[in-house]
């Protein structure tokens, strides 16, 4: 089928402004966002820039905004994003961060506020001979919460992220969760009052976008939900 | 501009960063330079598992996994580095573990573990439980804690920095690496007293491949542009179970949970070609198989494809034990697993060959304790040899643990020990990279790069893939002379110093050629057939004159000198391999 892909362009060597660019290209309803925009990249314009890696959703390279929602661009198909023949798909680079060219953005604040947070297991028990116990019960609390792939996706469409730029945000604060409810962490004492701030936990409203945004399906705002609970409880006992 | 480190690793994936984390706890300042930002390495995409006798679920043992590893080797892995990746692993896993790896548990806590195709108990009586995991996300999880906890020991990273040259003194000592910022542009110099390339594999040689876009062997064709030898380049794996057309993986656990391969007619074909293991038969012999079915008519629809039915596992083992590869079936074939078989065709998968090295990660010129000082290699880049003619499953991701490992440790005690100077700079060491570069951004005239990969990667798929021939392996060098002198006129469009990624696709072409030819040529120089490597004109493994490992020169443009190497064998003679 026919489409009309429609990309917001920039590049702050020759551009003062980003600019919208228009290509018609031929495609399968199977293909992938991705495989539109390697297609535009390979045989109509080589300068098109984006990020690319595993093509199937695990490497969380390619998250971008797609028809105005942040999705990664492997993980969804023609046939979700246009009705017929001749309809327009949109890609634009996640929203609020500094672009650097095209659809690829700076992820530098991103990955300081998850360096942030004391993302490792922090244990004082020295190690048994064998593995941490633990049971899987304790393993399902954490479950869903590794599935991260750290794609930027929720943050990027965080309201409060969008009106606070120094908020820590769900990615980072769905990390600290991991590992703080992780029954081999003994680190909360020193993670929690991180995400127990001015910055962290409290910004979050509830708002549901990171759910929405989040193309692992992961319950972000749950485990959200159960941290701030936690924090709170150790405030007290404090 | 230049940079100055101990130790600069390149890549980080699974062995990079167990390399840069263990060099570093040993006290060396280490410096990670990875062409994307590290998490988004392939190592990533591992799925089913990592293999180690734990021995959580059922009695197993390292001699046993030894074994396993050297049978599904087909007799060239080499065995005392077998048996120290299988003595390794157990207490490797349990380090992981303590790092923090979310691994998926037991009733009684432990580790859990599976079957994969194989891993045997007691020298090949049945199908062991030996493949530890994370649901099916292995890679991610053991890629993500590694990252974490390389951030918590502060390894100095360069994200986005692609390597394209290594330094070497004229006395043949590598000292550095030249890199390229992909955001400004620059070439810069890395100088180092140690160097190890971790750059993964090059699937990307193929049109059909589980890899990442970005696995284009890059360190490997470094190496044998500097004059440096590759081992065993005729084995390339093919996974059996791609998902069809598009070569996204489904991890061999679909099969170590129950599935079963099923063909038009409905019939579970493995049961004929490997009767004790059936389905969990090593990659290669189904990879085989799913062909033979596919020629005599017996793909689906008598197409070239065949199903993998996991119905009968059920919802709860698919969306608990194999979500990932159930939301792949999903997503990008519209078919749900639990109540449809998924069509897959094998998929190239894994570079078995690679830089030679020795078990501690050293890089060898010309066969045993011929070490390049300074220069490390681990990883799918590298070839130890553990995995011979073909690997097993959940292998590589212990291989890259195990010896990632086991290279850190090495370099950082030969600093203490030594306490090396660098060796200083040779002068322009990146005049061959500037000259690369500016002649493919000075081009004005040519086909695109995307046009000339495509013919290299079909002429690979149809005529160096799962069977050869002579026939098939001549009509492809013809090919690749062809695509060789396409492929340095290739014209970019992008001409900026930001974030040029187009530019860097022209390199790549480049390494992907000299692979494909360093491949194609290894596999008509070798006459016989042995593990991933099907000659169906010399269909018989030839122990008399191949067992011996393959070492590659490239000599020049277009020439090429083959030498070899003895394989070492400690307990297991050379037997039929049957399953």
């Amino acid at each position: 089928m026919n489409v009309k892909v429609k990309i917001k362009r920039f590049n702050p060597e020759t551009d003062a402004e980003p600019h919208w660019e228009t290509y018609e290209v031929d495609v399968d309803p199977m293909d992938s966002a991705l495989s539109v925009l390697l297609h535009i990249k390979w045989h109509i314009d080589g300068s098109l820039t984006f990020r690319k890696s595993c093509g199937h959703g695990v490497c969380g390279s390619d998250a971008m905004k797609i028809n105005g929602e942040n999705r990664l661009a492997c993980s969804v198909l023609v046939r979700d994003l246009v009705k017929g023949e001749g309809d327009t798909i949109t890609f634009e680079p996640l929203p609020t961060a500094p672009v650097i060219k095209d659809l690829v953005i700076d992820q530098s604040r991103f990955f300081e506020k998850y360096r942030a947070v004391k993302p490792w297991l922090i244990t004082r028990t020295p190690p048994p001979e064998r593995e941490r116990l633990q049971s899987p019960e304790e393993f399902a609390l954490i479950d869903d919460a590794t599935k991260c792939i750290m794609c930027g996706a929720c943050t990027h469409a965080c309201p409060s992220t969008w009106a606070d730029p120094d908020y820590l945000g769900p990615a980072a604060l769905l990390k600290a969760y991991r590992y703080t409810f992780d029954s081999r962490d003994e680190g909360a004492e020193e993670r929690l009052p991180v995400v127990d701030s001015r910055e962290g936990l409290w910004k979050c409203y509830t708002i549901f976008n990171c759910n929405e945004a989040c193309p692992k399906e992961i319950d972000i705002s749950r485990w959200l939900s159960a941290l701030k609970r936690r924090a709170v409880m150790e405030a007290a006992a404090r | 501009m230049i940079f100055s480190h101990d130790v600069v690793i390149v890549g980080a994936g699974g062995s990079g960063l167990m390399a840069a984390l263990y060099a570093k706890e040993g006290g060396a300042d280490v410096a990670v330079i990875s062409k994307l930002h590290p998490l988004r390495s392939h190592t990533g995409a591992a799925q089913g598992g990592i293999g180690a006798a734990l021995g959580n679920e059922e009695e197993d043992h390292w001699l046993w996994h030894a074994f396993d590893t050297v049978k599904g080797s087909d007799y060239l892995g080499d065995q005392d580095a077998i048996e120290i990746m299988c003595q390794d692993a157990p207490r490797t896993i349990i380090e992981l573990e303590h790092y923090g790896v979310p691994f998926s548990r037991n009733k009684e806590g432990k580790i859990a573990q599976r079957r994969f195709g194989g891993h045997t108990r007691n020298f090949g009586e049945a199908p062991v439980r030996r493949t530890c995991h994370a649901a099916d996300r292995t890679g991610h999880a053991i890629l993500h804690t590694l990252y974490d906890q390389c951030v918590k020991n502060q390894v100095r990273f360069y994200d986005e920095f692609q390597a394209l040259d290594l330094i070497m003194t004229p006395e043949g000592v590598c000292c550095g690496v030249v890199a390229y910022e992909l955001l400004t542009g620059e070439i810069h110099v890395f100088h180092a007293k140690m160097v190890c390339l971790a750059t993964g594999g090059y699937g990307r040689v193929y049109k059909t491949t589980s890899n990442a876009h970005a696995s284009t062997g890059d360190g490997m064709a470094i190496v044998l542009r500097s004059g440096l030898p590759l081992e065993d380049m005729e084995f390339v794996q093919f996974h059996p179970t791609g998902l069809y057309r598009l070569g996204i993986l489904v991890t061999e656990g679909a099969r170590g949970e129950g599935g079963i391969l099923i063909n038009d007619r409905g019939e579970r074909f493995m049961e004929r070609y490997a009767p004790t293991v059936k389905d969990l038969a090593p990659r290669d012999l189904v990879s085989r198989a799913i062909y033979q079915e596919i020629r005599e008519g017996r793909g689906i629809n008598g197409k070239d494809y065949v199903y993998l039915d996991l119905r009968h596992v059920g919802r709860e083992v698919i969306e608990t034990k194999l979500p990932e590869i159930a939301t792949f079936s999903r997503t990008y074939l519209g078919i749900d697993p639990v109540k449809e078989p998924i069509p897959v065709a094998p998929t190239c998968h894994y570079a078995m060959g690679g830089i030679p090295t020795n078990y501690d990660g050293q890089v060898e010129r010309a066969g045993r304790g011929s070490i390049v000082p300074g220069l490390y290699a681990v990883g799918e880049c590298a070839c130890v040899s553990v995995h011979g003619a073909n690997r097993l499953g959940s292998n590589s991701l212990v291989d890259l643990v195990v010896f990632g490992r086991r290279a850190g440790i090495h370099m950082a005690e030969t600093l203490r020990k030594e306490g090396r100077k660098k060796e200083p700079l040779p002068d322009n060491p990146d005049r061959r990279v500037r000259e690369m570069l500016e002649d493919i951004l000075s081009r004005t005239q040519g086909e695109p790069v995307a046009v000339v990969r495509a013919d290299l990667q079909q002429t690979m798929m149809d005529n160096v893939s799962v069977f050869r021939t002579e026939e098939t392996l001549n009509t492809a060098l013809e090919d690749l002379k062809q695509i060789r002198e396409r492929a340095k006129r290739v014209v970019i469009r992008d001409k900026s110093k930001r974030f040029n990624t187009e530019l860097m696709d022209a390199v790549e072409l480049g390494f992907l050629v000299d692979l494909a030819e360093v491949i194609t040529r290894s596999a008509l120089n070798r006459t016989e057939s042995r593990g991933a490597h099907s000659r169906e004109d010399y269909p018989k493994r030839d122990d008399e004159n191949w067992l011996k490992h393959t070492l590659i020169y490239r000599e020049g443009e277009g020439e090429y000198r083959f030498d070899y190497k003895p394989v070492t064998i400690t307990r297991f003679q050379p037997q039929e391999r049957k399953y």
